[in-house]
């Protein structure tokens, strides 16, 4: 709540970071860019080089979709602009082609915060392997000497950040979800039963994985066509592929769905080793469908093979933070609290009146889920 | 009965261990080395201590971490198979890891290196420093380690470690397929919205997910048996290791109470709650 709050107050501060910046040709810093990597419209630009904080944004392929880059990678927009309170972000982007070109659009016109964004166009960047996002985010520190280098948590950024870390020789910090001065963070422990207050006292920069629920966003506009920032070219020049160690992409399986993304939904309804079986989480499916609502899943209900892995809300899990979280057959151990505790409003159904679930939620039903469901389903007023 | 179910134990173990030094003259000599921490147990609710200087872990169950556990368990499937000749055991902390070293002995690693590192904690970048120099000491074909330790949730040290060795690394692995002509490692790992495959080049990095396996009991005969097996010990000045705490605990805090929750008798009275209390309907 507090980092919202302080977000707001930024933002409103924001409002015309730049204005002061003009376009100055000698002081750029980056050398002229090579001819094959030319095809996008450079613009001149200038970084005020003597202000203390400077920060780079990443953001990897997955992360924009059909040109746009998504709302829970623009979460680390958000926390960059708590950052820093009247200066630019640079967001870096890396992949090829149409897609990384409409992305870096995007990125440049949906938040005032937004200075400079920087393309990375390599073939080698286009799948999320860590050795050479790694080395990527090395080279750009090196090129731009930011004072912060933010990912938002998800399993690209613990991928490629803590790797990225190691190769500058600074601590990373994982998970922050309050920034409270640009060098102090407060990130959860042990499964978020302790909330951990750390200074960065390194002389490098400070990079740190922001958790997405803790820093929204409003909505990316691009209608404010004028505070578009300039898109550069990363100077790759000295981006030595043969030294990179070997690691192959080979593919991705994923579990199409057409319900919202568990990480941004507004509504989750998640279900425990209490439905028994795959089929019975059908019901729970429909009557996702009827909230448009995500689902989400316990451990147990992974483990027996439910649903698929990657609904698994939890410590190890995904962390989830929606207006309504609905557990049904949950009995909220640690691990799984750990991934939904902040949720604003928890309703738990359960048979058994001494699950701890009870003890966080806000509205419990003992009561069998089975009976429970589907008279929700039939009850509850159609959300579309 | 119960002496012979011991006799027939022995022998299983010693035809094992012949197994074992037939392959290692075979010429699979690779060595997996495993990273295990010393944590409070998994289902310890933890207490902040009064003066916010941290969290209570003296009288508390202290165990292995559960992603170690699983590493551990991997390089033993590992070696089982035949892909490896060699488990060593690594950890880095305090005098007591060597009861954590212990568990791993038992459950079947080799032998064990205890960098005693005294009772502070050490940050992730420190613990990758300390192993990569163990690594040019054992030069190891691969390091397994867990995805992250369930006290500082840092998920961090097996990406460090691969980056300062300049290793590839298969981070949150679901599936391991080792091929030991090719000297290459398939990882399945869990991504968010699915299942990647990666093909790595040996010497690798990997940290296991939940999922990657489950887990063996140390039985009582192995138990006994690791007492008898060897820890040795080093500090991080003898690896020529400087801990660097470029990160300060200022304070550590509770997480804010949620208040109370009301138990409603109906689903009618629930959704007249969500609608007209909460709003969120």
């Amino acid at each position: 709540m507090a980092a919202i709050a302080m977000l707001k107050r930024c933002l409103l501060r924001n409002r015309h970071p730049f204005s002061a910046l003009s376009p100055s040709p000698s002081s750029s810093p980056f050398p002229p860019i090579r001819g094959s990597l030319s095809r996008f419209v450079s613009l001149l630009f200038r970084v005020p080089m003597s202000s203390g904080i400077r920060l780079v944004l990443i953001l990897y392929p997955a992360e924009h979709e059909g040109g746009l880059v998504k709302q829970s990678s623009l979460s680390a927009i958000a926390a960059a602009a708590v950052v820093k309170k009247e200066k630019s972000v640079t967001v870096l982007l890396g992949g090829s082609g149409l897609a990384l070109r409409k992305a870096a659009s995007h990125a440049a016109s949906c938040h005032p915060s937004v200075s400079q964004v920087l393309v990375a166009d390599a073939d080698i960047l286009v799948h999320p392997l860590a050795e050479t996002w790694a080395e990527l985010v090395n080279l750009v520190q090196h090129q731009g000497n930011y004072s912060h280098i933010i990912t938002t948590s998800n399993s690209f950024g613990k991928n490629v950040l803590p790797r990225a870390a190691a190769l500058l020789d600074v601590s990373p910090v994982t998970d922050v979800v309050e920034i409270a001065e640009p060098h102090l963070f407060i990130r959860p422990i042990y499964a978020g039963n302790a909330l951990c207050t750390v200074r960065y006292a390194g002389k490098g920069p400070c990079l740190m994985t922001i958790r997405s629920t803790s820093f929204t966003l409003p909505s990316c506009s691009t209608e404010t066509k004028s505070d578009e920032a300039p898109i550069s070219q990363v100077d790759l020049s000295s981006f030595d592929v043969g030294s990179i160690p070997k690691s192959r992409w080979l593919k991705l399986v994923s579990q199409e769905s057409e319900r919202p993304d568990l990480g941004n939904a507004s509504i989750v309804v998640t279900g425990g080793r209490g439905l028994k079986s795959a089929e019975n989480f059908k019901l729970l499916e429909k009557l996702a469908e009827k909230l448009g609502a995500a689902v989400g899943a316990t451990r147990a209900a992974v483990d027996a093979g439910f649903v698929p892995n990657d609904l698994q809300v939890g410590q190890t899990g995904k962390i989830v933070a929606p207006e309504l979280y609905m557990a049904f057959g949950v009995s909220g151990a640690i691990q799984h609290l750990a991934g939904m505790r902040d949720s604003k409003v928890i309703v738990a159904i359960n048979k058994d009146a001494d699950a701890p679930i009870f003890q966080v939620a806000d509205y419990g039903l003992v009561a069998d889920l089975f009976e429970v469901i589907p008279e929700l389903i039939e009850k509850l007023p159609d959300k579309k | 009965m119960r002496k012979r179910g011991r006799e027939e134990e022995r022998e299983r173990s010693e035809a094992k261990t012949g197994h074992q030094l037939v392959r290692a003259r075979s010429g699979s000599e690779m060595k997996v080395m495993v990273a295990v921490k010393r944590v409070v147990d998994y289902a310890v609710k933890i207490r902040v201590k009064p003066d916010k200087s941290g969290v209570e872990t003296s009288n508390v169950k202290m165990s292995m971490n559960p992603f170690c556990e699983i590493a551990l368990e991997e390089a033993l499937r590992i070696r089982e198979a035949g892909a490896a000749a060699e488990v060593v055991a690594v950890s880095v902390g305090p005098a007591q890891c060597v009861d954590t070293l212990r568990t791993a002995l038992a459950m079947g690693a080799d032998r064990a290196v205890h960098v005693d590192a005294g009772a502070a904690p050490v940050l992730p970048l420190s613990v990758a420093k300390i192993l990569k120099a163990l690594v040019q000491v054992e030069q190891p074909g691969l390091l397994i380690l867990g995805k992250q330790a369930i006290d500082d949730d840092c998920n961090q040290t097996g990406q460090m470690i691969a980056g300062l060795l300049r290793w590839p690394q298969g981070t949150f692995a679901s599936k391991v397929v080792l091929d030991k002509e090719k000297q290459v490692a398939t990882v399945e790992r869990e991504v968010d919205g699915g299942i990647e495959t990666l093909s790595l080049d040996l010497p690798a990095v990997i940290t296991t997910d939940l999922r990657l396996n489950q887990p063996r009991y140390a039985t009582l005969p192995n138990i006994m048996k690791a007492k008898s097996k060897v820890i040795k010990k080093v500090t991080p000045a003898e690896l020529n290791v400087e801990l660097k705490p470029d990160l300060e605990v200022v304070q550590v805090t509770e997480p804010p109470k949620r208040k109370a929750g009301v138990i409603v008798s109906s689903v009618d009275e629930l959704i007249h709650k969500l609608k007209n209390e909460a709003r969120i309907l």
